[in-house]
């Protein structure tokens, strides 16, 4: 079953190659990662959809909280979290089907971000099944071409960050 | 104002203010700038022959000390070399800093010479790593390396140096503080768990503990030793764990695992409390795990929380320091003692008799009896022979000479076996073999290392004739440093422990196992300027070995043993540790 994790790192080089390869490692594929910088510019948060055993899914979680560079893994999978994903979608259309594209449209609430003789690239956000129907239903008016972000989550709980204070040290 | 200073002076500031007296390594182009600086430093620098022995040698200080070793490479071939050690430091948890050099930060990305991605490549065998990029940051990497290597779950941690940073000038200013937000160390552990495992610890009525490689790492032996005689409870130890309660403890049992003795398997097969402290309940301590101390509930005291639970569910999970757990565990179970008798032993029973006779003190004697029987029935009994050397008849023989008290690193295989069986050991720190990972030419680098943190050690360096080969060039930095190793190969003419699982598993098809051609080693330790020689009696034995140990320099000792004697017990891989095999099966008797 799809995991979905949401990790917020220090904003380092390396940092994802550590999440990312504890996956690998595993043989986990992964089926969408995005990341960002968050307020912090320091930190990153990252959402990584992935297929994991479910047996193995808390010491997935772990190991990531082991990263020196990891200041926090969750599971959102079943936890309360809004989940998100954008896609934009390319459509070829032939000049009597592009009114009725752009109705579809409207019903998915995609927006024009480009429109020409040849078509319209649409841009739409969502949960990923919502994404899924609109790209099949924008498949049957002729040849698309799509490009999605993968999904984005952010928790509804407020899970307290522990950060771990400085350690003195004597000047060395 | 401090004066202007370059990376690789700066380096060895860094080292010098963490106690670094002496590291282990091997020059390169890149490194140039650092054996530069190290030529007039006082820190002192061993240099290996091979770069993977570097890192061994750098495991062998820290095992034997518990202080972070440190060993060295160039770019390339020299830091892609370190990998394996990195991983065995990695699989037991043993606190290295390794330095790489790398190409000038400019080439980086253009396969420039002796150019490797170390920084990928390390990822997966470090607890961490850096690339630094810049002079400013080195300071803070190199203390925040030893603080990441040292604390927590010790580990390996890498740090990459283009050589440009190594020149660079620049105002070394100390390093005050850490700040790693993200590195979390648990240390203290749950009140509340610790109270329900000191509950649970008393009522039992066959509890059983299991110590590992934790205990050492913690430096928490007394610890253990006060908890053991405070509930007089039967103690096992993993390979990684030997000497963590003296080997002559009453309470100690034996080495746990795939080639543990019928008493500790049978005792954690049975027992209704499992102690387990310090451990990972590795497939090669629990066999099928399905099967594994099915009666019990487990206390599982660890420093990382990824372990608990994930080979076995805990019932009392125990997230901290095992020197302070036990520390608190301790007290916890003196409380309880004390309100109800005047000395502690009087007070556990009279805490423990319920109404009738039949409740845990009864229980926990016949536990005791049920214990020693196992250990009667099936001891560990060293096979010796008239005509040749037997391997465990050497074991008994560096035993005797050791007495607990010597530093014995061992290699992988066979030897290791019988030497974690039937070698005894005073304290922690004297047992150093590579657990985990079981990475042959372990034994010889390491025992360089150990030699060099414990001068005033004997120091025996046990290895197989497959392994020794591994790591001969070595003979050649214990030769330069003088260092007084005895290096016992005990000797059988095969990769013992390949060959045993042919001749059990594969129809006794010796597939690529025999080691012929080994060297005379007399003449290959004469080679190198010391003493060596080739024995095959047994009553050649004792006389050898205590002429080895007499040497005041190395010695070479080969001994060849009988062929084709097996391990045992034995837990067949996959099989549950009470289905143990105890002995060779009988030969059926052919008619003539």
């Amino acid at each position: 079953m799809l995991q979905i994790i949401s990790l917020l790192v220090e904003n380092k080089p390396g940092a994802l190659m550590r999440i990312t390869g504890l996956l690998s490692a595993r043989a986990y594929n992964i089926e969408s990662l995005t990341v960002a910088r968050t307020l912090d510019p320091d930190l990153s948060r990252m959402t990584i959809v992935v297929d994991v055993d479910s047996t193995l899914r808390q010491q997935v979680i772990k190991q990531m909280n082991k990263l020196v560079n990891v200041l926090q893994a969750v599971d959102l999978t079943e936890s309360p979290a809004v989940r998100r994903e954008m896609v934009l979608v390319r459509v070829r259309t032939v000049q009597e089907t592009r009114t009725a594209v752009l109705k579809e449209a409207e019903i998915f609430s995609a927006r024009v971000v480009d429109s020409s003789i040849e078509g319209f690239a649409l841009e739409a956000t969502g949960d990923p099944e919502k994404l899924d129907e609109f790209i099949d239903v924008m498949r049957s008016y002729g040849e698309i071409e799509t490009t999605r972000s993968g999904v984005v989550a952010v928790s509804l709980e407020s899970k307290k960050l522990k950060l771990q204070p400085p350690v003195l040290t004597e000047a060395r | 104002m401090s004066t202007l200073t370059n990376g690789a002076k700066m380096l060895l500031e860094c080292l010098a203010r963490e106690g670094v007296d002496c590291f282990f390594g091997y020059p390169g182009g890149v490194t140039l700038p650092l054996y530069d600086a190290i030529y007039d430093h006082h820190i002192r620098h061993v240099l290996v022959r091979h770069e993977e022995n570097a890192c061994f040698a750098a495991e062998g200080y820290a095992r034997a000390t518990g202080k972070v070793g440190v060993c060295c490479a160039t770019s390339g071939p020299g830091a892609t070399n370190l990998v394996t050690g990195l991983v065995d430091a990695m699989m037991d948890s043993i606190p290295i800093v390794a330095l790489t050099g790398q190409v000038t930060s400019k080439l980086i990305g253009s396969d420039a010479f002796q150019e490797a991605d170390t920084f990928g490549i390390t990822r997966s065998c470090t607890k961490h790593n850096y690339l630094v990029k810049k002079l400013e940051d080195l300071p803070q990497v190199v203390h925040e390396a030893f603080y990441i290597a040292a604390s927590g779950r010790p580990g390996p941690v890498l740090v990459d140096i283009p050589k440009d940073v190594f020149q660079a000038q620049g105002h070394y200013t100390p390093v005050t503080s850490i700040h790693l937000p993200g590195y979390k160390v648990f240390t203290e552990g749950h009140t509340g768990q610790i109270r329900r495992a000191a509950q649970l610890m008393c009522e039992s009525e066959r509890p059983f503990v299991y110590a590992g490689g934790g205990i050492v790492a913690a430096n928490a032996s007394a610890e253990l030793r006060e908890l053991v005689e405070l509930l007089d409870v039967p103690a096992v130890l993993t390979l990684m764990g030997l000497g963590a309660l003296p080997s002559n403890h009453p309470n100690f049992v034996s080495m746990t695992g795939m080639h543990g003795s019928y008493a500790a398997n049978m005792g954690m097969t049975h027992c209704d409390v499992l102690i387990a402290l310090g451990v990972r309940f590795d497939d090669r301590v629990t066999g099928r795990l399905a099967a594994f101390a099915p009666h019990a509930k487990v206390i599982h005291v660890d420093i990382d929380p990824a372990e608990i639970g994930k080979n076995r569910t805990a019932d009392v999970p125990i997230v901290g320091d095992v020197k302070r757990v036990l520390g608190r565990l301790n007290t916890e179970l003196r409380a309880g003692l004390v309100g109800q008798a005047s000395t502690p032993a009087a007070g556990l029973q009279t805490r423990l008799v319920p109404p009738g006779d039949v409740g845990p003190a009864a229980a926990r004697q016949a536990w005791w009896s049920q214990v020693r029987a196992w250990k009667s029935d099936h001891p560990l009994v060293p096979v010796t022979s008239d005509s040749e050397i037997k391997p465990q008849h050497l074991m008994m023989e560096i035993d005797r000479l050791s007495a607990g008290e010597a530093i014995v690193c061992s290699d992988v295989g066979q030897h290791q076996m019988w030497a974690a069986q039937l070698i005894r050991f005073n304290a922690p720190r004297l047992w150093i073999n590579s657990g985990g990972l079981g990475a042959m030419g372990f034994g010889l680098p390491s025992a360089i290392g150990a030699q060099f943190a414990r001068p005033d050690k004997l120091v025996f360096a046990l290895v197989g004739d497959g392994g020794f080969q591994m790591s001969i060039p070595e003979l050649s930095t214990i030769a330069s440093n003088g260092l007084p190793i005895k290096i016992v190969i005990m000797n059988n003419g095969y990769l013992g422990m390949v060959r045993q699982w042919q001749e059990l598993f594969y129809n006794n098809r010796m597939s690529s196992v025999e080691l012929d051609c080994f060297p005379d080693a007399e003449k290959l330790a004469a080679a190198y300027g010391f003493k060596g020689r080739t024995i095959d009696k047994p009553w050649e034995l004792a006389s050898a070995l205590e002429e080895a140990v007499r040497e005041p320099g190395p010695y070479l000792l080969n001994v060849k043993v009988t062929p084709f004697e097996n391990v045992y017990p034995m837990v067949p891989a996959g099989g549950a540790i009470s289905e143990m095999v105890l002995a060779p099966p009988q030969p059926v008797a052919v008619p003539k």
